[in-house]
């Protein structure tokens, strides 16, 4: 557990003064996602610690450079759990890579996403001013929320010093049940599911099945596995656990290839895509990973009038555009964010999007 | 150029967007608009425009763009910190005519909805659906969509399911250029920064909110409400840490004290207990089996903690008084004194005992009443200031008392607002909460949406000018004159 704070800072100040990029690294377990960032290495890898965590205030605050590894445990200590289920990639993985990425698993459209847990965060701005926004408490409409802005601003916003985090109880049971379903099928099924009051906590489709989480009591998740198997010719399957973990780190063989894997972000109901390629469908219905070798430009306009986006997700050319470009007018909100946070354009440069 | 010329030149140009009603300038006209919850703040503005399409708005902004006039939104005017409070130099852009709900979309459980649609409003359109809008501040018959996003308006039910920033996917905003701009999606993330986030409680000061397009959530199977009753408010504080850690996330647990409680029974007659210090009201819901199991166990660790009385309430019509007593609170105090002023720090739940004895403390030294009422389960406190803004200075004092709960409240390890936002009323308090940089990173923030500060200006984040001139901190050489005060 060390504080790196000041040298973090000094590292930064220094490259403002000079003007010379800053590339951010964690435990570089995500260095694949987002575009290329060249740059000295500013490294939270040391700065590391749990500050606080009450069970009871459902609040846990971290250093940055905290592993996940680390934070799961103490949480588990408790029966506590992140509620966003974020993948890790490797056992490196840092809380601040995590909150930079805005990453969530497969509960993120039954929990939320990493943004929706931020509740405050400590940052070294691009000038090198160490800012404290947010706060540890659940509710805070103090000033805008800088905090929140940085979930997802994959650190060209600011380094991330410390993140507190909303927490919950971890459900006793899980039950994961199996059903065989055409893609349309199981994408209305699985929304018609989310309309009733039941704990469903994730849900998958591939190879012509789809997968539903349910996590609750015992009781409670026996009496929807039966509703629902009852309702859709489903059964429960044994290796529930497995399962979603080899979906939340992409251990799934659907993730062992070479060919380009396009991340499809939907509305939920969209029909299925009806383009070549192998799908798995995530998020119920929202996300959808297709490996094709469709041109990108071309899938980002069929998907963008769905009122979708698609990133390059993997084995895409280098200089592929990894994020779906934004409107024109929008673009310009976020020039002018950039540059209020990072005049000298020093951090992370180029890696959300080239003119960032 | 005078302000009458400049009127002059507005409604020149309104006139060709906007029917002759839609444009006030007369003073019997402006008058409903000098305030809006926070009623000790009042100004006349110079002048109301109810335009009724996005057109026309992004029309009124234009002109005020060009002609660099402040541009104020108001929703239905329930704020509580002054966040709508009209400028004598400014329009005020009454969102009052959008009031339609353009879709409801059941399978993908959303509705889109004009920024006037008022909370409940979205709730009863769905409800034959199975579904409901969850975000449910009290205010929830009369306060604007528009408003609870730019206020990030919470209630009862948030510390289950979430503040306005959860419950909403998308929004259309007209920036002060008059440029229209979707933000958010109907997917559940969008590429780039989080704009959906910053909008949201940004209090009007970012862009104008014209569409928004919410989540709806299945209503729950069943929902039961315990009343724990207790002679001593730190246990009540303290069963509130134990719910939770004994792994229960109530929908509501929600906290009044003697004071409240007897104001609320007095008004609503739900059978609250008189003799009781504290009450405290949770809600469990879920499905039938859920809730049948949780009951027993919340029961259980409120008693363990001290509870004098439990009591569940056995039918949805009890419930319902239960809860009305708690949602009139407000109004019930109100009903109790000329005035009232309502606070809306957010302390760590380990800290509830402590502020409210230091608020009793206060309330003694400045002899002024507090009554307290709030979202316990989310630590979110509501003391409410009784005084009489008739006598001579006491309105004055009742500020005074306020900022220096709101500084426990910081000092405690929270926040200055929960919900209410900050608007002009806690702007000072700004001061306290946040460091220079920090305020002069929101000022360079608002200053990428609005370069020439023309949307809602003065509200929200005081100038580093302002927070010098109070003393509460010394800009020229970077030192804090409270040392002694944890900042963040
Ligand atoms: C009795 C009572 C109880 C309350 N209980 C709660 C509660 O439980 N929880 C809670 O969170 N709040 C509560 N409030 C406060 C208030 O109701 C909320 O802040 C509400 O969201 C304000 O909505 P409004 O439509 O009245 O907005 P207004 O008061 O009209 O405006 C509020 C702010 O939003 C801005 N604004 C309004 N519309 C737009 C728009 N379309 N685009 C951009 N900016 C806009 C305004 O400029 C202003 O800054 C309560 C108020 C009262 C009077």
């Amino acid at each position: 557990m060390t504080d790196q704070t000041q040298a973090l800072q000094e590292q930064i100040t220094a490259a403002y003064a000079n003007k010379t990029a800053c590339r951010i690294e964690g435990g570089n377990s995500k260095h694949f996602i987002g575009n290329p960032s060249a740059g000295e290495q500013v490294s939270t890898k040391n700065h590391t610690g749990i500050i606080s965590y009450d069970a009871s205030e459902l609040v846990l605050t971290a250093r940055s450079g905290t592993t996940l590894k680390e934070i799961s445990a103490a949480l588990a200590v408790n029966n506590q759990s992140l509620p966003f289920e974020p993948p890790a990639f490797s056992e490196h993985a840092t809380i601040g890579g995590t909150i930079a990425c805005n990453l969530s698993g497969p509960a993120r459209a039954y929990s939320g996403a990493a943004r929706d847990f931020v509740l405050g965060t400590r940052i070294i701005n691009g000038k090198g001013e160490v800012l404290q926004f947010g706060g540890q408490v659940m509710k805070n409409v103090a000033g805008y929320d800088a905090s929140r802005l940085m979930a997802g601003a994959y650190g060209t916003l600011g380094l991330l010093l410390e993140v507190s985090l909303k927490i919950l109880p971890k459900a006793q049971t899980e039950i994961t049940i199996k059903s065989q379903q055409s893609a349309d099928a199981a994408i209305n099924i699985i929304n018609q599911l989310a309309g009733k009051y039941l704990p469903i906590s994730a849900s998958c489709y591939f190879d012509e099945h789809l997968y539903i989480r349910l996590n609750s009591s015992q009781q409670n998740c026996e009496a929807a596995s039966q509703m629902i198997c009852q309702q859709i010719t489903a059964q429960p399957i044994e290796s529930s656990a497995e399962l979603w973990q080899q979906i939340l780190e992409q251990q799934h063989v659907f993730f062992d290839t070479d060919q380009p894997v396009a991340r499809i972000s939907l509305p939920a109901t969209s029909q299925h895509i009806a383009i070549t390629g192998e799908q798995l469908i995530e998020w119920g219905g929202a996300l959808r990973w297709l490996k094709t070798d469709q041109p990108i430009e071309q899938l980002r306009q069929t998907v963008q009038a769905l009122g979708g986006h698609v990133s390059a997700y993997k084995n895409y050319p280098a200089d592929t555009e990894y994020f779906q470009p934004l409107a024109s007018g929008i673009s310009i909100l976020h020039k002018g964010l950039k540059n209020a946070f990072d005049p000298a354009g020093i951090l992370n440069p180029g890696r959300l999007y080239k003119e960032l | 150029m005078s302000t009458t010329n400049t009127q002059q030149q507005l409604i020149n140009a309104f006139s060709t967007v906007l029917p002759a009603d839609a444009v006030l300038y007369n003073a019997e006209d402006l008058h409903p608009y000098e305030c809006d919850g926070l009623s000790a703040f009042r100004q006349i503005p110079l002048m109301v425009v109810l335009p009724e399409t996005v057109e026309q708005v992004q029309s009124i902004i234009k002109t005020c763009h060009q002609l660099q006039v402040p541009v104020i939104a108001r929703g239905a005017g329930t704020g509580l910190s002054g966040g709508a409070l009209p400028l004598s130099t400014g329009v005020l852009l009454s969102l009052a005519k959008f009031k339609q709900i353009l879709d409801i979309d059941p399978l993908a459980r959303t509705a889109r909805v004009q920024p006037g649609v008022r909370n409940l409003a979205i709730s009863e359109a769905v409800k034959s659906h199975g579904l409901y809008y969850a975000p449910d501040p009290s205010s929830q018959i009369a306060c604007t969509i528009g408003g609870n996003v730019a206020e990030n308006s919470g209630g009862v039910h948030c510390l289950k399911y979430g503040l306005t920033v959860h419950n909403i996917l998308k929004l259309d905003i007209v920036t002060i250029d008059g440029e229209l701009h979707s933000i958010g999606s109907d997917a559940l993330d969008s590429p780039g920064y989080d704009l959906l986030a910053l909008m949201t409680g940004s209090e009007g000061m970012l862009g104008v909110i014209v569409e928004v397009t919410v989540k709806l959530l299945p209503i729950p199977q069943q929902a039961k409400v315990i009343m724990a009753s207790f002679d001593d408010v730190y246990k009540a504080g303290n069963a509130v840490a134990s719910i939770i850690s004994a792994g229960i996330i109530p929908a509501g647990l929600e906290m009044m004290d003697k004071l409240a409680i007897k104001a609320a029974e007095d008004f609503i007659h739900a059978n609250y207990p008189l003799d009781a210090e504290a009450i405290l009201l949770c809600e469990l819901d879920g499905t039938e089996i859920e809730v049948n199991e949780m009951i027993p166990l919340a029961e259980k660790v409120l008693r363990d903690n001290g509870a004098t009385e439990t009591r569940l309430a056995k039918d949805d019509i009890e419930r319902a008084k239960f809860w009305q007593g708690r949602k009139s609170a407000f109004p019930a105090v109100g009903r109790m004194s000329p005035d009232y002023y309502c606070m809306d720090g957010t302390i760590p739940k380990s800290e509830l005992g402590n502020v409210l004895q230091q608020i009793a403390d206060l309330s003694k030294e400045y002899n002024l009443p507090v009554a307290n009422v709030f979202h316990a389960g989310d630590g979110n406190m509501h003391p409410l200031i009784l005084y009489d803004a008739n006598i001579e200075g006491e309105l004055e004092r009742t500020e005074e008392f306020g900022a220096k709960i709101l500084e426990a409240c910081v000092q405690a390890g929270g926040t200055i607002t929960g919900e209410h936002g900050v608007g002009v009323e806690k702007i000072d308090s700004m001061c306290v909460q946040f460091k220079s940089a920090e305020l002069s990173q929101f000022h360079a923030i608002k200053k990428a949406f609005d370069p020439d500060t023309l949307l809602n200006p003065g509200k929200a984040v005081p100038t580093l000018h302002r927070c010098a001139e109070l003393g509460a901190m010394h800009v020229h050489d970077g030192k804090l004159p409270h040392p002694e005060l944890p900042r963040f």
